[in-house]
């Protein structure tokens, strides 16, 4: 298939994994301890899942699957406002797909759709806009999820509302932003980490610009990448060759797609209809400051949390979770108490089980095979051969 | 088949003079009848139904003939929506019953068709779905021969669910089961991945996609019958239907306590189906099939089987996409393209696209 075989070439990954190997032995701090690199975003944790990129590295190179999964970070009392909404009986509530199986504390939306509400998966916010000129009677609220890669689109969406004069459409905006988070990260204590893969897909919108306090005050390499294997591998390469120079700066990898400046049109919409909430609460890393957004005031006939009235109850993490932990490279997903026993895809206890962009669940669904390996030391009993 | 028909009767059918279903229809009274007879028993015409018994009779000697063992299975069928490219319920609804017969190795025969319709369905949508299952019926070679007429008020039932059951006749020295995979045997797919799931996605059009995606949906008997004449020691038979080609392998690796090893750039994939997949974020291992099988097979076989395979309509595309192998136990494996490998799970749930 064009521009996607060509991102997916075997031959060109031998090639990149030799220089890499290459690469990573004339690095001595690699020969002490293995080297950390974070990636941001969920849809390169995906990648790298997918297509089994972790198991082509050398073991001098440790991959930390960053907060960037949307969906996984949500807390659960927001899943339960989302529910609350959704229960209206005037209410058509639409979300993304994903979003459907994050478990509140009492139930997920699927749940709730199952039990009568009006709950209804869409592609875009547009959609949702459409079902509101379709249904005048009804009340349609879009859940808006996602860091800046998904925020334009919901600006937009509420902008055309309000040109069109659409009174039965609303957000619940639950946007995130992902600096004041990565900062959030470089700043805790038990940090190892020694560079980034930064989000491709954020930064076609904000630019490259704001990612320069991460190599000039925490003097971590940064480089924005693509979503495709062969961008992971090439940026992985480009970290490692900042950290073999001894140069801390922010790269950009995904040229082909992200300006240096970002998007000047979608950042306007976005300051348009949103503003910094003063802080946010993420499912295992807690309350980050300036994390979030609102809908502004002018635009307050838009805003679910002003049109209903929404619970907002805070339900703390389960306890045995170590999300936190997974998120900062502290530990792997197959080392938290409960990965794989009582968290697994089916019944996820904590975000990074959620969605299949969380590192828990892509490491269960794509990764275990050591483990499987590891536990291999008889058949089960009853099988015939 | 002739030995278990009943003589043709020589009554004449009642006519339905409405355009849309009423629950007069479902009621056991005249209009009942006239439905049943200008819809079902006119379309599906086979000597065993025209009696209008409430069973169908057959003859177990001329049944004994055939093999040593009876097959049997049910199925469902609640596709939206009822008409899709490349078919549609009705078709879905014999192919469906015909093929989880086939894959025993039995000879499907004979099928009886429940329908459970909405109140307000157009008489004539119902029409085109019984003469599409008569036409599959035929296709597939199998008489429709018992039924049943439910309606149901407007909203207890989405337009037209369907049942169908089946019987079939194992022949004799045939041993199909998903717990007979061994380690070294080749894994055969008859063709594209991916294709019902991909067009039904399409065809609710939710994505105003411009696609040519049909369903894959058919039967799958005569086919088999063509790689059981290539070797009759197929050990495994599977159609991927719901979950996909990976739902059936981790069926096949979890019963035999095996591990199936895929090669990704040996699975035959389309490249619209592709392409749908990579905009939604779908995994076509997990999209639903309804014409495609999945054989466990000894090696020395494969070839034979695949050449066989290639020269019937339903297998023009058969490949070999992997091997058995011992460890780890119960798994999946793919091995990529891009030359990493990962676990090919079950799937939890519904697949849902992914956010960005």
């Amino acid at each position: 298939m064009k521009y996607v075989d060509e991102f997916r070439d075997p031959v060109k990954a031998k090639s990149l994994i030799r220089e890499i190997h290459g690469l990573i032995a004339q690095i001595e701090r690699a020969k002490e301890r293995p080297l950390q690199l974070m990636e941001v975003c969920g849809g390169h944790t995906h990648t790298i899942f997918r297509y089994g990129i972790e198991k082509m590295l050398p073991d001098t190179i440790e991959l930390v699957h960053g907060p960037g999964c949307p969906v996984c970070v949500l807390p659960m009392g927001r899943v339960d406002d989302c529910v609350a909404l959704a229960e209206h009986p005037d209410v058509i509530f639409t979300t993304f797909g994903d979003a459907m199986r994050v478990p509140g504390s009492k139930k997920s939306l699927l749940q709730a759709k199952a039990e009568g509400a009006d709950v209804r998966m869409v592609y875009s916010p547009l959609d949702a806009l459409g079902l509101a000129r379709a249904n005048p009677y009804k009340e349609v609220i879009f859940f808006g999820l996602g860091f800046e890669t998904t925020m334009p689109s919901t600006a937009l969406t509420i902008l055309q509302a309000k040109q069109e004069g659409i009174k039965n459409f609303s957000l619940f905006c639950n946007h995130i932003t992902i600096i004041p988070t990565v900062k959030a990260i470089l700043d805790s204590p038990d940090l190892r980490l020694d560079g980034f893969l930064g989000p491709g897909h954020v930064s076609m919108v904000i630019g490259n610009k704001p990612y320069e306090f991460i190599a000039q005050h925490y003097h971590k390499p940064i480089v924005v990448a693509g979503f495709e294997p062969l961008d992971i591998l090439q940026s992985i390469w480009m970290v490692l060759k900042q950290i073999h120079e001894g140069r801390c700066e922010v790269e950009n990898q995904y040229q082909r797609i992200v300006p240096d400046q970002g998007n000047a049109e979608a950042l306007a919409a976005v300051g348009e209809v949103f503003e910094l909430r003063e802080f946010f609460e993420w499912r295992g890393l807690g309350s980050i400051d300036h994390s979030g957004v609102r809908v502004r005031s002018a635009y307050r006939d838009y805003d679910a949390e002003k049109k209903f009235s929404v619970p907002n109850l805070k339900i703390a993490d389960p306890k045995a979770c170590q999300c936190g932990e997974v998120l900062k490279g502290v530990i792997k997903p197959s080392q938290c108490k409960v990965f794989g026993t009582t968290c697994t895809p089916e019944m996820p206890l904590g975000a990074l089980m959620v969605s299949s962009e969380g590192a828990c669940a892509a490491y269960y669904n794509y990764s275990r095979i050591d483990l499987l390996t590891n536990a291999d030391t008889e058949r089960p009993d009853g099988i015939a051969h | 088949m002739n030995a278990v028909c009943q003589k043709p009767s020589a009554r004449i059918r009642n006519k339905l003079r409405c355009k849309t279903i009423t629950l007069a229809h479902g009621s056991g009274g005249k209009a009942m009848r006239d439905l049943i007879d200008d819809i079902f028993v006119t379309a599906f015409d086979n000597p065993e139904l025209d009696t209008l018994e409430d069973q169908a009779r057959f003859d177990l000697a001329a049944l004994n003939a055939l093999g040593d063992r009876l097959a049997m299975t049910t199925d469902s069928y609640v596709v939206d929506p009822l008409f899709f490219p490349g078919g549609d319920i009705g078709m879905l609804a014999v192919n469906g019953t015909v093929n989880d017969l086939a894959i025993s190795g039995a000879r499907p025969l004979y099928l009886t068709c429940s329908v459970i319709i909405e109140e307000g369905l157009e008489v004539e949508v119902l029409r085109q779905v019984a003469q599409s299952m008569k036409q599959a019926a035929d296709a597939a070679a199998v008489h429709i021969v018992t039924g049943d007429t439910k309606v149901v008020p407007r909203g207890m039932a989405d337009k037209l669910f369907i049942n169908t059951a089946g019987i079939g006749i194992i022949p004799e020295g045939l041993n199909i089961r998903a717990d007979r995979a061994e380690p070294g045997d080749a894994i055969i797919i008859n063709g594209f991945v991916g294709d019902h799931g991909a067009a039904i996605a399409d065809a609710r059009g939710e994505l105003a996609l411009e696609t040519s995606m049909r369903s894959d949906c058919q039967a799958l008997n005569s086919l088999i019958s063509v790689m059981l004449d290539a070797c009759p020691n197929i050990h495994s038979l599977r159609d991927a239907t719901r979950g996909g080609i990976a739902t059936v392998l981790n069926e096949f690796a979890a019963s035999s306590g095996t591990c199936m090893n895929l090669n990704e750039a040996a699975i035959p994939v389309r490249e619209d189906v592709r392409g749908l997949c990579e905009i939604l974020g779908l995994d076509p291992l997990y999209l639903a099939n309804e014409g495609k099988l999945i054989a466990i097979a000894p090696p020395k076989y494969a070839e034979r089987i695949v050449q066989a395979m290639s020269t019937h309509p339903a297998g023009q595309n058969a490949a070999v996409i992997g091997e058995v192998r011992e460890k780890p136990v119960a798994s999946v494996i793919l091995a990529t393209q891009f030359g990493g490998s990962r676990i090919v799970d079950m799937l939890v749930g519904e697949q849902l696209p992914r956010i960005c």
